[in-house]
């Protein structure tokens, strides 16, 4: 029975098929049109020029503000994230939807009008300097710094650490925290030996998911950085539509997908360490 | 301890929804510019209807969103049956590539896709827009829709064959039913990813035809039209009804459960 079954649906792997061809066509060849246009001249001889001039001093420090930017908001998403996650975790079974409901919907609104709105906040004569010269304190300059670019990472890329977190704390069991509890750990303790090492995956993939979007963005950068504040995004896009460098373009997204993969094997390194601890009796 | 919890989320959800309140208003406020109030007004909402660039970019939003989903979800379930038969090797091998768009930078994707469309001869525009779109939703329609193919049970499905099913009334009856919570999931994500993709849209667009989202980056350096403000706090209303549904119905669902699970137990 079981041989005739499995013979039957054999058949339908080429199902697949189409999937294959559609993933060598639109996923897999695109990326080697990046390298190509990367590392040829105009006329299609290979050459590593364009790698060479993003070492040059510019390229450079726009990376390392945009890896210390893309960083900083990650760690601030995380910091916020958790203590967040721990709260919802508790209400759970009380008003856990409602609550929920409230961290995703915002996730509905253009991100690039919301950005804007913060341009509207934190501007000279923005809401924040309103509510402060009301208050008779001094204004804060926030606009076209980092710090706004910042707060803009941590806005639109805050409920990607939220999601990924919140599955991996709720799923702690809450025999193991009241065992932690019961055997004299006060509360530090338990958050450092027991729910941080029990939310490692979460942590890891929703830094991974806040890191790259927030690594590459040039949205956020442009609108509340005025142009002031070049990061790598920023730097791709005006290659690419403004001084029509495709292959100077292309070899900095060589560079960002370096990042990526350095990403995705991090991901895949901590899964499998979950894995390989579920497996053990 | 209870008050500083409450107060943190309250804090949290101050920060979500301040540009979100802020956007309101400003389809409210009757000055054109952006931080300066100068009374209130509907104009905004009733100019909605005669703008032509937000029509046509509205029009275009729903129809590449609504199109590129369909295919998305259409191509991610033949792949996810297809996979059922699949050696654990090649499935993984499938999966890894279909999270590739997903893992990687959107800008990176963009310009890929953009060098590609080039290199092939296309022209920019809705078509290579619409290609585009798929590639972004096909990750996550597969997310929601493998793993239901993947735990399905053959039983049903064989046993409505061994009753004299073809193989597609059997499909039909028996496999569709089972997996339409999975479709329809990925239906909607994918025509939020589509509605809501700027980056992607941005490099694979070429010029003279728009989405929302190019069309309110294309105003921003003039002065976005407040109308746009007004489409997206009706949008937003939108939304908050539909989760506001949401909530409702599944209160009644729960309630109606532990009903059933109290009956049982008596």
């Amino acid at each position: 029975m079981n041989e005739r079954l499995s013979g039957r649906l054999a058949s339908h792997s080429f199902l697949a098929l189409p999937f294959a061809l559609w993933a060598a066509l639109f996923i897999v060849l695109p990326l080697f049109f990046v390298l190509w246009t990367g590392l040829t001249d105009g006329a299609g001889h290979f050459t590593l020029e364009h790698l060479s001039t993003v070492l040059q001093i510019e390229y450079l420090r726009a990376l390392g503000l945009s890896a210390t930017l893309a960083l900083l908001s990650t760690f601030i998403c995380l910091v916020l994230a958790y203590p967040l996650c721990l709260i919802l975790r508790e209400r759970k079974e009380r008003r856990g939807l409602l609550v929920f409901m409230l961290f995703l919907l915002p996730l509905w609104m253009n991100s690039l009008l919301t950005t804007m709105a913060w341009q509207t906040i934190m501007e000279k004569h923005g809401i924040i300097n309103m509510l402060l010269s009301a208050l008779e304190l001094p204004e804060v300059h926030l606009i076209n710094t980092p710090a706004a670019i910042v707060i803009g990472m941590v806005y639109n890329f805050l409920p990607y650490m939220v999601l990924p977190l919140y599955v991996s704390i709720s799923r702690i069991d809450e025999s193991i925290i009241e065992a932690a509890r019961d055997l004299g750990a006060n509360h530090f303790q338990t958050l450092r030996r027991v729910l941080l090492p029990l939310s490692l995956p979460g942590i890891v993939s929703g830094s991974t998911m806040v890191f790259i979007p927030a690594l590459t963005t040039f949205v956020i950068s442009a609108l509340l950085g005025g142009n002031k504040v070049l990061l790598v995004g920023n730097i791709i896009e005006q290659e690419f539509t403004a001084a029509y460098d495709w292959q100077l373009g292309s070899a900095l997204s060589m560079v960002l997908m370096v990042f990526i993969i350095l990403n995705i094997l991090l991901e895949a390194f901590t899964d499998s360490g979950e894995q390989g601890r579920k497996g053990r009796p | 301890m209870e008050k500083l919890k409450n107060t943190y989320l309250g804090a949290i959800v101050l920060f979500l929804y301040a540009p979100i309140l802020v956007l309101i208003a400003q389809s409210f406020n009757a000055s054109r510019y952006r931080g300066q109030w100068t009374g209130f007004t509907l104009e905004w909402y009733e100019g909605l209807m005669e703008s032509e660039e937000i029509a046509a970019a509205f029009a275009n939003t729903l129809t590449i969103g609504v199109t590129s989903a369909l295919l998305a979800t259409l191509l991610a379930l033949v792949t996810a049956l297809g996979l059922r038969q699949m050696g654990s090797r090649g499935r993984m091998l499938f999966r890894g590539l279909s999270n590739v768009p997903l893992l990687n930078a959107d800008i990176v994707t963009g310009i890929s896709l953009m060098l590609l469309f080039l290199g092939l001869g296309l022209r920019l525009g809705y078509d290579t827009i619409l290609l585009a779109h798929i590639v972004i939703c096909l990750p996550y329609a597969m997310l929601c829709i493998l793993p239901q193919v993947l735990s399905m049970d053959d039983v049903c499905y064989e046993a409505a064959r061994d009753l004299g099913a073809g193989p597609v009334s059997a499909f039909r009856k028996v496999i569709l039913p089972e997996l339409l919570p999975a479709i329809i999931s990925a239906f909607l994500l994918c025509f939020a990813m589509s509605a809501d993709d700027f980056i992607v849209t941005y490099f694979t667009k070429g010029a003279g035809i728009n989405t929302l989202t190019t069309e309110i980056y294309a105003e921003l350096k003039l002065g976005v039209h407040p109308e746009m403000y007004a489409l997206s706090a009706l949008f937003f209303c939108g939304v908050l009804v539909f989760a506001a549904l949401l909530m409702v119905n599944y209160k009644v669902i729960r309630r109606y459960r532990e009903a059933r699970r109290g009956e049982m137990a008596a």
